[in-house]
């Protein structure tokens, strides 16, 4: 039945009445989402319930046990004493990546926004870090961190003797911090760039006739007016800032110590080199509440801080 | 922006970004000029910032010390394949979630976007037993079906649905008077239109798919196996010590092509990434 009326529907009219466009669009939307839909079932939620569930048990690969133990590895949570530096490590990673890449990008994408000949081939070099396969990007910023590297080779130059950055606590930091900064900051930049010429000229050209200075036309009409785009990205930046893994894993193995060991590389460390998968998964559960806790938040701060939506 | 900048004012602009940009371009300079000096230059002081002599065996090191041309070949064909699977998948469902009504549509969008804060890494220990489970541990499956199907489509999917949502009605009442269906107008009238939308996904997409390495690493044990970035790490010495000139060869190797489709399209690039942005 169904069959044939599909091939009656060109003609548009001759419908049975069971096949209204109504209906038939209801069949149509179902079909169209069902990839996805089925993926975000298989592939999220499901394993999203898995992880919960597995949170709850002690899992011990090698002896091939898994036993219920409740809330054991959440009290885990509180008497380990690591995860205190893991947290510490990743609130500093992230507020510095988010502080940098921000203000980075809004001040690139200002200079780029100006009328200077030649200004598209700066964006394109700007830009391009975005592109360098991430791993390499890491391989030769490790290279250049190296002791006898050359960035220490050139502070040399001018007679600086350079730290060993990637083995001194602090140095380590600034620089997993700094390589994530210069790989990822031209998609901010971008973003803030279509902000910017988004801005309507004559706001700016009252403000001149009114006599305002440049910096204040900046704060009272350019950032009040890109507000939701630094919403999003500051959004995007922070998810993004709690996934880093593979700098980490490349330049510091998340030392010296603790120092670099942030959540999601501590947690594939003790689910995939300790094979405590029970742990694991609770810290699994603890880096999804710190990402919707976040996410919430800032969608909350959008009515006090965005000045409008488009 | 601003009125006509004064000379002293563009020297300036034009100084201030020439500094800034050591810190983007540099480091590829540095790689692709140190993967053809010899062992001997690559930490010499002063530094070289033009190689002085030139070893081009260190690249066929490269193909010799692990299956060089298979990784590239697993990272090029699941790329390909994750880019193309997600334009289809997140253009359908776009496309839906903006201009077909169906029931409990709403909620169904809503639980597509929870995608967007479970990152991968939250789900990586059960993804991790259930492809085990399904013996496709240390195959290419995971690294395929989750990308296109799972949370890192969902981007996707809401960049197409922004897009969508935007096309006038008109175009598709006419089409709907002339008695396409649904899937006709979909494919002849929406999908063409959204070429700068399904651009931008391609892009993102491949990109996210070639940089990714916490699920290679945990999900492929053999050589031939795995994609470029975690065989990039692969080139140790037997104290386990990466071999850099060895290694930034292949990551020239790895960087360049793209580097340079970049460079080829970049207008496309940029705009496309921008105009995502902007409706986001």
């Amino acid at each position: 039945m169904a069959v044939a009326q599909e091939n009656a529907y060109p003609e548009g009219r001759s419908l049975s009445p069971f096949w209204t466009i109504a209906r038939r669009d209801s069949l149509a939307g179902f079909l169209f989402i069902a990839p996805q839909l089925i993926g975000i079932i298989a592939f999220v939620l499901i394993p999203l319930g898995l992880v919960f569930w597995y949170s709850l048990h002690e899992w011990n690969v090698l002896a091939n046990t898994f036993t219920y133990t409740g809330a054991q590895n959440y009290l885990m949570l509180i008497e380990d004493e690591s995860l205190v530096e893991v947290l510490g490590a990743t609130a500093i990673f992230s507020a510095g990546l988010v502080v940098m890449n921000m203000s980075l990008a809004l001040l690139l994408a200002v200079l780029l926004n100006q009328k200077l000949a030649g200004i598209a081939i700066f964006r394109t070099l700007f830009f391009s870090p975005v592109v360098v396969s991430l791993v390499a990007w890491t391989i030769v910023w490790g290279f250049l961190l190296q002791k006898n590297g050359g960035i220490n080779g050139m502070l040399l130059m001018v007679g600086i003797e350079g730290p060993n950055w990637l083995r001194e606590e602090t140095t380590a930091m600034i620089s997993v911090i700094v390589v994530q900064v210069f790989k990822n900051v031209g998609l901010n930049m971008i973003l803030f760039l279509a902000a910017l010429q988004g801005v309507p000229k004559e706001l700016y050209e009252a403000a001149r006739i009114d006599g305002a200075p440049a910096f204040k036309q900046f704060r009272r009409i350019t950032l009040p007016l890109i507000s939701p785009t630094i919403l999003l990205t500051s959004i995007i930046t922070i998810v993004g800032s709690l996934q880093v893994f593979a700098q980490i894993a490349v330049l510091t193995q998340g030392g010296p110590g603790l120092s670099t060991t942030v959540l999601v590389y501590y947690l594939y460390q003790q689910a995939f080199q300790f094979h405590f998968f029970g742990y694991g998964s609770t810290l699994s559960i603890m880096l999804f509440a710190i990402v919707a806790v976040l996410t919430f938040a800032q969608w909350q701060m959008r009515k006090r801080i965005v000045f409008y939506e488009s | 922006m601003k009125a006509d900048l004064s000379p002293r004012m563009r020297t300036a602009l034009y100084g201030l970004m020439c500094v800034l940009l050591i810190p983007f371009v540099f480091p590829t300079w540095w790689m692709v000029t140190s993967s053809i000096k010899p062992i001997s230059d690559i930490f010499a002081f002063p530094p070289q910032l033009i190689p002085q002599s030139y070893d081009w065996t260190t690249y066929s090191k490269v193909f010799e010390l692990q299956p060089f041309v298979r990784q590239y070949w697993n990272s090029a064909y699941i790329a390909a394949l994750v880019t193309v699977g997600t334009m289809i998948v997140s253009s359908m469902a776009g496309y839906a979630f903006a201009r077909i009504k169906f029931p409990y549509a709403n909620t169904i969008f809503m639980i597509v976007l929870l995608g967007l804060l479970i990152p991968s890494e939250v789900t990586i220990v059960p993804l991790f037993q259930m492809f085990l489970k399904a013996g496709m541990v240390n195959t290419h499956w995971p690294l395929i079906l989750v990308p296109i199907f799972g949370a890192p489509s969902v981007f996707a999917t809401f960049v197409m649905r922004q897009f969508f949502v935007t096309l006038p009605a008109e175009l598709e009442d006419a089409a709907r008077v002339d008695g396409l269906g649904r899937f006709k107008i979909f494919r002849k009238i929406a999908l063409p239109l959204a070429r700068p939308a399904l651009a931008s996904v391609a892009i993102f997409t491949f990109l996210h798919s070639w940089n990714l390495f916490l699920e290679p690493i945990v999900f492929l044990s053999s050589a031939e196996m795995f994609t470029l970035p975690q065989a990039l790490t692969q080139y140790t010495d037997a104290y386990g010590g990466p071999m850099w000139n060895i290694q930034l060869a292949a990551a020239t190797l790895t960087a360049l092509p793209v580097l340079i489709v970049f460079v080829i399209a970049q207008k496309h690039f940029v705009e496309g990434l921008a105009h995502t942005g902007l409706k986001g």
